[in-house]
């Protein structure tokens, strides 16, 4: 049996225009009211001695009602001989907007109802403007109450040509519009015999021609990541195929942070194996190479990737009690991305009902509630986006004030860089580097503590290298890090010092309060010393101990063969000809650690994986440690 | 992509959500039909897993072979269950079963507060529920991600607007967010997906030897059957496509007064 096909409607249009008596009217002509209703609630009118109204029906069942009607059902959906329809979110009077526009965001279609007799209003206009700012491209104008103007074709022509006129300057083009009067059932169900100049369709045709929304099959792949589950000894990266589609073997390009794999499994449970997933698929996928990935990351084909920036032009509508204000600091979502955002400067403040340009006395610098701008936001970290053009579900976003959404947006078309290979030249976009501030401030600002990530391990065992890609790696996260490295750090803070074993403490100890100081700064400190004599790390754990930050020691550790046969400088050549005294692991001893923070075999795994273990390390210490914040 | 895999899709992501955004995270199962079908969309989620506790809140008056079936599920399928009573009442007798209470305060003392002891004992921030918005008008206006203030209580007039799957999971504390995944569900719909996922629903749902079956499932005292000849799922799945009486009329509660179910939901029921 093929499930039933339903469409999400809106019915909008501007107060008494006469939604509910629409609605009740078609609930009535679809046959779908409960038995007896009609009668039971004619049968109260009559009672009292008012005139039953179909708005009436509608308030009953949406329960704001007058008090002697009873309710024992609720349909809020009705049913063609096409399919079913649900109409979303009942008119309130009360944040009718917020309800609106909530209805209309979840909404394929939408029916504006026009009064034949006001002609276009306010909210005419504005609700034309939103519903194609929130995407809605199927829509049926239904010009209302033709009665009072005694079914006139002129009248509904003048009333077609006006608001087509004014939908044309917002580029939005209605499906079409049909003469009704929801009062009698004019072209609701049937033609009616008052408008014999209509020749169709009705309401209910008109509906069943809108089509359920596809999702976006033919389209760059988005991915955005939801969740990484570890319920076994996997990692299943969790998330809804946004645009396009995914398969096993695809090469994925996670933006922002650059990182690329592979494509190994689709994961479902309960369901036929597949080894593809398209648009609008919840799925699970596991990796070939595992890198650090998290909550946020957007996966697409290295070919066709998302932009990635900081700052982006946007048509966005305020719905927050407080203005939406420049100086401010607010929560950005897109997809599934999180990040601080402020206004970085409006272009344009434009009255939704006239879309006239708002001009106010004096200050100038914020949105006013139900207002729309253009604008221009700039976020904390680089965001990776699309045009709403050009792939809908990455190009819309929230804003939060506070606990709550108070605006939404879609990213508009603008010339935006490309993405480079080269993913340092986000450099250039990192802002936000304002001053006074508590190590906990820093913390919540920073998304991470400061840590001291201490490297140990043979010469040739790979440090230099992971602490560099881990830098990059943490850097293009948009968390601070820096690798304090062993050269600089003989060329100044340890000039004065040769390589006896008292100068070599003398060294790790300056190192250690070198990297302490970056760690109180906020910052991730990488270092990449041999640091051979365990009583000498020990000191470094002592020195950091005392203060808020952590010491993670690392044990990059190879076997001494695998280093010597690596030898990228040469050195243990050197040492085995004895051209080089004091040799750690040829002729000076290299105390292995007892108890690292984190022990990297890179003799079995990748570079990769040992950036991966160590970004997963520290980001589960900085869930604990912004939590307790 | 057909519209029930579009349900499934969409209620996964929505469980999703709610298992990244909330540290203490529960679900109510009501071991209905609804809440069951949740439950198995979450194993779709979580690939087979359960990452969450279950609360049942236990009124002592269900019917007995709900129990049953409850327990089994919890064994087969591995899930974690709390299990939520109001001690206190159910001591001092003042249940409608006994005489001493109208439906709607059994319901509110038994159901709704022995909920919210169970969410306060637990520290339950994010609490999924089945319910659907073709249900009952109250529920018809709710959003996914709906929340409860600190007595529990949903204002309706002022709801959290909900754009593009962009959920409220910011909120203050003290206060919580009712998660509800099958919003858009109808349901027809439960019974489709039944049918094609062969999920296992208690044998009260089939019409029996006498012509009954339940349609929906509450405590014994106030849930009556319907007539019916369903004996299958396919056979309910016809019954829906012609029936005119609305899913919850074998609810006695609801009935009470005109706004029993609404006065319930605005102070914290289901």
């Amino acid at each position: 049996m093929t499930p039933t096909e339903q469409l999400k409607i809106v019915i909008v249009g501007h107060v008494d225009h006469g939604k509910s008596t629409f609605v009740g009217r078609l609930f009535h002509d679809t046959g779908s009211l409960p038995e007896g209703k009609l009668e039971q609630l004619q049968k109260i009118a009559e009672r009292r001695g008012v005139p039953f109204e179909w708005a009436n029906l509608m308030d009953a069942l949406q329960s704001e009602r007058d008090q002697n009607i009873t309710i024992d059902t609720a349909q809020i959906w009705f049913q063609t001989k096409k399919r079913q329809y649900v109409i979303i979110d009942a008119p309130g009077h009360k944040e009718f907007l917020k309800n609106m526009i909530t209805g209309a965001a979840n909404a394929e279609a939408a029916l504006l109802l026009i009064d034949a007799n006001e002609g276009i209003q306010e909210q005419s206009r504005r609700h034309g403007y939103l519903l194609n700012l929130l995407g809605i491209r199927q829509i049926a104008v239904l010009v209302n109450k033709m009665d009072l103007q005694e079914y006139s074709q002129d009248r509904f022509e003048q009333i077609e040509r006006d608001y087509r006129a004014f939908l044309k300057t917002i580029g939005v083009e209605p499906k079409l519009f049909i003469p009704i009067a929801a009062k009698h059932g004019d072209n609701i169900a049937t033609l009616s015999k008052n408008t014999p100049w209509w020749t169709g369709p009705t309401v209910l045709a008109a509906l069943d021609e809108f089509k359920v929304a596809e999702a976006p099959d033919n389209q760059p792949l988005r991915f955005p990541i939801q969740d990484v589950y570890r319920f076994d000894d996997r990692r299943i990266l969790a998330g809804r195929v946004e645009a396009g589609s995914i398969k096993v073997g695809d090469k994925l390009l996670f933006s922002p942070s650059n990182k690329v794999s592979t494509v190994k499994t689709i994961e479902r449970w309960n369901a036929p194996e597949i080894s593809s997933a398209s648009a609008g698929e919840s799925i699970g996928v596991t990796l070939t190479e595992q890198i650090f990935v998290e909550r946020g990351a957007v996966a697409a084909l290295e070919t066709d990737p998302p932009y990635e920036l900081n700052r982006f032009k946007a048509r966005l509508f305020w719905l927050g009690r407080a203005p939406f204000k420049m100086g401010r600091l607010y929560k950005l979502k897109l997809a599934t991305q999180e990040a601080e955002c402020e206004i970085a400067s409006i272009e344009k403040i434009i009255d939704a009902s006239t879309l006239e340009t708002v001009v106010r006395d004096g200050d100038q610098n914020y949105v006013g509630r139900h207002e729309v701008a253009e604008l221009t936001l700039r976020t904390k970290r680089p965001f990776a986006f699309d045009a709403h053009s050009e792939i809908v579900s990455t190009g819309r976003f929230v804003v939060v004030d506070g606990f709550e959404v108070a605006g939404g947006g879609i990213v508009a078309d603008d010339i935006y860089p490309k993405r480079t290979a080269d993913s340092l030249h986000k450099s250039g976009n990192i802002y936000w580097s304002h001053g006074k501030v508590t190590p906990q401030q820093r913390a919540l600002r920073n998304g991470h503590s400061g840590c001291v990530v201490w490297l140990t391990g043979l010469s040739g065992s790979g440090k230099s290298t992971i602490a560099t890609e881990l830098e990059r790696e943490l850097f293009n996260h948009g968390q601070h890090a820096y690798v304090l490295d062993g050269d600089n750090v003989r060329h100044g803070l340890g000039s004065d010092l040769g390589f006896s074993p008292e100068d070599r403490k003398e060294n790790i100890r300056r190192i250690g309060e070198v990297a302490k100081l970056f760690a109180n700064a906020g910052m991730i400190c990488i270092t990449a010393f041999i640091s051979p004599y365990r009583a000498d790390r020990d000191l470094v754990r002592k020195i950091l101990a005392g203060g808020p930050n952590q010491f993670i020691e690392v044990f990059v550790n190879a076997p001494l063969a695998v280093c010597e046969q690596r030898d990228p400088k040469g050195l243990y050549a050197k040492a085995r000809a004895n051209e080089i005294k004091e040799f750690t692991g040829i002729s000076a001893p290299y105390e292995a650690p007892d108890q690292p923070e984190i022990e990297l075999n890179t003799d079995q795994i990748t570079v990769a994986e040992s950036v991966a273990r160590i970004m997963e390390y520290l980001h589960v210490q900085d869930e604990g440690t912004l939590i307790s914040i | 992509m057909d519209y029930l895999a579009k349900l499934e899709n969409q209620s996964i992501y929505i469980l999703r959500e709610a298992f990244n955004k909330f540290e203490n995270l529960a679900m109510l199962w009501s071991i209905g039909k609804d809440s069951t079908v949740l439950l198995w969309l979450a194993r779709k989620a979580f690939l087979g897993h359960v990452p969450f506790p279950l609360v049942h809140v236990d009124t002592t008056y269900k019917i007995a072979s709900m129990i049953e079936y409850r327990d089994r599920l919890v064994r087969d399928w591995n899930l974690q269950l709390v299990v939520g009573k109001n001690e206190e009442v159910l001591k001092s007798g003042v249940t409608y079963p006994n005489g001493k209470a109208t439906r709607v305060e059994c319901c509110g003392t038994l159901k709704k507060d022995g909920l919210k002891a169970v969410l306060e004992k637990h520290h339950f921030t994010g609490v999924i529920v089945g319910v659907r918005r073709d249900e009952e008008p109250t529920r018809a206006k709710e959003r996914y991600f709906s929340p409860r203030d600190k007595n529990m209580e949903w204002n309706v007039e002022d709801q959290p607007p909900e754009l593009w799957d962009q959920f409220k999971t910011d909120f203050e504390k003290g206060t919580h967010i009712r998660i509800h995944p099958l919003l858009h569900w109808t349901e027809l719909n439960i019974w489709e997906y039944i049918e094609r996922e062969k999920i296992p629903v208690i044998p009260l749902y089939f019409a029996n030897e006498k012509g009954e079956r339940y349609r929906s499932l509450g405590c014994a005292p106030c849930t009556f059957p319907i007539k019916s000849s369903a004996k299958t799922v396919h056979d309910i799945i016809e019954e829906l496509r012609h029936t005119k009486t609305s899913e919850r009329s074998g609810r006695a509660q609801d009935k009470e007064s005109e706004d029993a179910f609404e006065k319930l939901r605005r102070d914290g029921y289901m």
